[in-house]
């Protein structure tokens, strides 16, 4: 019998090989998600609510010790308050221009509001190569695939794997998210690119546009995943590239290093389409 | 015994970079816990327990990340079974060498990952070097601090245990 431990070459060209077999059949089909990571993040995502719970629990039961537990539960509730009020506000902001296009055409219509779930981040991404969030909600709570997630300050990202209790969200930031993006003031348009840090890459915006740092970056709806007219962040950088398009660079409007919790928009996009550009 | 100590330490290192990594380090240096385990077991243990720790470790990380399945488990899988190498042919029990090994392995990892993702054409990075090398730098702090407590640690709880029975007789 051959004893492996004398044979790791072996060993490692093996298990090289099925590394090699596995993503080929990845990369073959990646319309779905994988059986193997949806199974795998289904039953992680119960250990990351356990500990999540349990370190909650924990954190609650020293705070709530020392602190005055009235000014406490005043005090989250206030700031749930500011933060469905602020994503009201940028809501409202999208429907008001959306409606001043509209009424520029005579096409006045009723706009339906989105139907939207909150939800708590409770655990991070595995790897530091990507950046992705667990939160507590899943299929169970009507989350699907590619829906789009917001904060108050703007964009968080999309639903990229739905478990039955659990979904993980792709963060604006992973070096693999995109989003179809306008610049607010001078209406250019372009596709925002995660990076992998603190800042955002806004691609295919012609040298020739009207771009200034300050303006305010806004999602434009094409990508069919996220709502029009979302705060994405603010210019940071622009420049000239030689290429034919500039290089822009973006700081998010949201600190994904703070993010706690986060609202679901639950229609699909091509549902949203629908509903708001049917006549009544 | 040592099978199942290796995977109840991957599976403390993912629970512990998706809860408290995020609490603790704010991602200011990025850190990869896993990998760290990942070095620590094959200088430990040698090649064959270092691939096989890493291949089953990069495939739980990739199932949890929203990257390809396999192409983590591949990078650590070949930076498991270098580090074995590297433990069983040098000396590495001082912090300084085992502080060269972190930084080695992890930039090793980073250009297998990376280098992949551009080799299959499923993305493209820009500059991604000073961050591979912030995290080379904060997986070997980790690391060596690590080895430093597996080491020291028993021994002196022993040695407190000891003085404790001898203040009392």
């Amino acid at each position: 019998l051959i004893d492996i431990r004398h044979r790791a070459g072996y060993l490692l060209v093996a298990v090289v090989l099925g590394h090699v077999v596995l993503i080929s059949a990845q990369i073959g089909s990646r319309s779905g998600v994988p059986v193997l990571e949806a199974v795998t993040f289904g039953i992680f995502a119960e250990v990351q609510r356990t500990v999540s719970a349990g370190l909650a629990g924990m954190r609650g039961a020293w705070t709530g010790y020392i602190d005055l537990r009235r000014v406490r539960s005043q005090n989250d509730a206030l700031r749930r308050r500011l933060a469905e009020v602020q994503v009201e506000l940028q809501r409202e902001r999208a429907l008001a221009d959306r409606s001043r296009g509209l009424e520029r055409l005579l096409e006045l219509r009723d706009q339906s509001t989105w139907p939207t779930v909150a939800a708590a981040v409770i655990a991070a991404g595995a790897t530091p190569d990507f950046r992705t969030v667990t939160v507590d909600k899943g299929a169970r709570d009507g989350l699907r695939r590619d829906m789009a997630v917001i904060a108050p300050a703007g964009v968080v990202g999309r639903v990229v794997v739905p478990s039955a209790r659990a979904a993980k969200v792709q963060l604006l930031i992973d070096r693999n998210a995109a989003a179809g993006a306008l610049v607010k003031r001078s209406r250019a348009q372009g596709v925002i690119v995660g990076r992998g840090d603190d800042r955002l890459r806004l691609e295919y915006v012609s040298e020739t546009a009207d771009i200034a740092v300050g303006d305010l970056v806004m999602t434009s709806g094409i990508d069919g995943i996220f709502p029009k007219g979302f705060v994405i962040g603010s210019v940071d950088v622009a420049e000239k590239s030689g290429t034919g398009y500039k290089r822009i660079l973006v700081r998010p409007a949201v600190d994904f290093q703070a993010l706690e919790e986060v609202l679901v928009v639950l229609a699909p996009a091509g549902a949203r389409e629908a509903t708001e550009e049917s006549p009544e | 015994v040592k099978a199942a100590g290796v995977i109840l330490a991957i599976a403390v290192a993912l629970t512990l970079q998706t809860t408290l990594a995020r609490f603790v380090v704010r991602a200011i240096v990025p850190v990869d816990l896993v990998l760290v385990v990942v070095v620590y077991v094959a200088v430990t243990s040698g090649p064959v327990t270092g691939l096989l720790t890493g291949t089953a470790a990069g495939l739980a990380q990739d199932a949890l990340s929203s990257g390809v399945i396999g192409v983590g488990g591949l990078a650590k899988t070949v930076v498991g079974f270098l580090a074995g190498v590297v433990g069983t042919q040098f000396i590495v029990t001082q912090p300084v060498p085992r502080f060269v090994a972190f930084v080695a392995a992890t930039v090793a990892h980073g250009m297998l990952l990376l280098g992949l993702y551009v080799l299959l054409d499923l993305r493209q990075f820009s500059s991604p070097w000073a961050e591979v090398g912030s995290q080379a730098i904060g997986n070997a702090v980790v690391g060596v601090v690590a080895f430093q407590a597996i080491e020291v640690l028993p021994g002196a709880w022993d040695r407190w245990r000891a003085h404790r029975d001898r203040i009392r007789r």
